[in-house]
């Protein structure tokens, strides 16, 4: 099976060690993700501004990139890239008029009515593959890796968009069973990362990483798993700011959940790309043996 | 300066037409002859080029314009030196414009996108507009290589952006107002020192030259009188236009 994917800057740049690992694991589930060949920046947040339709010419000209590939279905990985196309998307499709005025300024472009579907890949691993065609395809099981699934802001918000029912989500534990390893299911798995507050208010940020990882830490998680790279730089990248502020915590490693697909699917730190997180990473991979059995 | 000397090199339709056509320059109306290029109506109408005015071939890109036509609100570009005038053409030239030009040693600096993001941190600030696409004169994607550039993927962003004449016309249209041409060879100058592979053969070759191989070839060359000159030269050894893969020459000696 060939699907459209839309791996978006991050994941090209900062992020590799979520796209490679990714791409990786789906083509060893016989997807082949299939990169959009024209593709731009995908305005990172949706803008929330009613009148600001400037923001959504990014988002929308990516979805008419699908169209041209023949495809009705674009696959995202990075939650931030998924939001903003999603919502851009819910948009063109339920306000006529924004919608004209849009396809009217991009009159270079096919005019798009939201024809195409915008999927997170954690929903194209449940619904297009099915959870019992990856168990069965596991060969490094996770086994007593005890993992907190963190689902940060924009998987689940707003709901027009949220890829499951906030209350009832079961996307990242289903995942965390399926490669082997232990749900933690803790209280902080939806609060805020702090977003870009860690750039113009790192106080604020860091307090917000900190409840996180306290949270995390108290129901006795051995590792947090995200799909968004703004979460895993304020809760992986600058952990460390969290540690010096409080004696208590202790360190946490932090990873996509890309990387733990690959590395149960026996695909190997070559493609999980682990000396990209931050520090404890690789140990805590090793103490646990799931280097050497890859 | 006569009519026919600034249609010179003009078609000869253009050469022999009396029939004229109204153009506006910055507002100020002239008839100038149908088929001349913006450029030379300019002339004909009594501007002379000091700057603003390079190749005169469409290459420099020293004579953006900016023009519209009547009854349309759209926006349209070309070089002064190949665009051809229409009537009721309205334009100005912009030949400069103050584009924003980082300062970096390419010796001191890797291939990381990071080099780049840096130095034009502006570059965040495309939103995918297209007016910078849509002005190019050169029908370069310049949204698609600043797009590649935030992607990381320069040799991309190289291919795409390298019949860039650096007009400065996306510049004039970006509304996140960075200078798109200057962030684009920063970049194929971090690609072709930085990413591509260095040509062994080329080193092999400076090589050769550094060691002498060629300097009794070329000495024996300079001193031959005119006269030898004019019997060796349509007597040396070409390659045929249609030569195969693996032809030599008869003499081997320098390969």
């Amino acid at each position: 099976m060939k699907i459209s994917y839309y791996p978006g800057c991050t994941l090209k740049t900062k992020a590799k060690n979520m796209d490679h690992p990714g791409v990786a694991a789906l083509k060893a589930l016989g997807v082949e993700l299939v990169e959009l060949p024209r593709w731009n920046c995908c305005g990172a947040v949706f803008s929330l501004a009613d009148d600001d339709l400037l923001h959504l010419l990014a988002p929308v000209r990516d979805l008419i990139r699908v169209v041209e590939q023949g495809d009705n279905k674009l696959v995202v990985a990075c939650s931030m890239c998924y939001s903003t196309l999603a919502r851009a998307n819910l948009l063109m499709r339920e306000n006529s008029e924004k919608r004209h005025t849009i396809n009217t300024f991009m009159e270079e472009e096919l005019d798009y009515n939201g024809e195409v579907e915008v999927v997170h890949l954690l929903s194209f691993l449940r619904d297009e593959i099915g959870w019992e065609k990856i168990r069965e395809s596991i060969k490094v099981p996770l086994r007593g890796l005890k993992i907190a699934p963190y689902y940060g802001c924009t998987l689940l918000r707003p709901q027009s968009v949220a890829i499951e029912p906030p209350e009832k989500r079961t996307l990242f534990k289903d995942l965390i069973e399926t490669i082997g390893a232990t749900v933690v299911d803790f209280p902080a798995s939806t609060d805020c990362c702090s977003s870009y507050q860690i750039l113009s208010n790192p106080d604020v940020g860091i307090e917000a990483v900190s409840k996180i990882l306290e949270s995390a830490e108290s129901w006795d998680a051995e590792a947090i798993v995200t799909s968004c790279p703004l979460c895993e730089y304020n809760l992986g990248k600058r952990q460390e700011d969290a540690l010096k502020k409080h004696d208590k915590l202790k360190e946490l490693p932090t990873f996509y959940f890309t990387q733990l697909l690959a590395l149960a699917l026996g695909l190997g730190t070559e493609v999980c790309k682990f000396e990209l997180n931050h520090n404890g990473v690789i140990q805590l991979m090793e103490s646990k043996k799931f280097l050497t059995a890859a | 300066m006569s009519t026919t000397d600034i249609t010179k090199g003009e078609s000869k339709e253009t050469t022999s037409s009396k029939e004229l056509v109204s153009i506006f320059v910055m507002g100020k109306k002239y008839e100038v002859p149908k088929n001349l290029t913006i450029m030379k109506a300019m002339e004909y109408a009594g501007y002379k080029y000091i700057r603003g005015c390079g190749c005169r071939g469409g290459i420099c890109g020293a004579c953006g314009t900016v023009y519209r036509k009547p009854g349309d609100y759209h926006i349209y570009v070309g070089l002064a030196c190949q665009t051809v005038v229409e009537d009721g053409m309205y334009l100005t030239q912009l030949p400069f414009f103050p584009a924003n030009r980082a300062t970096y040693n390419l010796e001191a600096i890797g291939s990381d996108p990071e080099e780049v993001y840096k130095k034009y941190p502006e570059l965040f600030r495309c939103v995918a507009c297209n007016a910078c696409t849509k002005v190019c004169p050169m029908d370069i994607s310049v949204m698609d290589y600043i797009s590649a550039i935030k992607q990381g993927d320069f040799e991309k962003a190289t291919e795409l952006s390298f019949d860039c004449i650096q007009c400065g016309l996306c510049t004039v249209r970006c509304m996140g107002e960075m200078s798109q041409y200057h962030i684009a060879q920063m970049v194929r100058r971090v690609t072709g020192s930085k990413i591509k592979p260095k040509a062994s053969h080329l080193k092999t070759m400076v090589d050769n030259i550094k060691t002498g191989r060629y300097t009794k070839a070329i000495t024996d060359l300079k001193s031959m009188s005119e006269a030898q000159l004019r019997k060796v030269y349509p007597e040396r050894e070409m390659e045929p236009t249609e030569a195969p893969e693996d032809w030599k020459p008869a003499d081997t000696t320098y390969l």
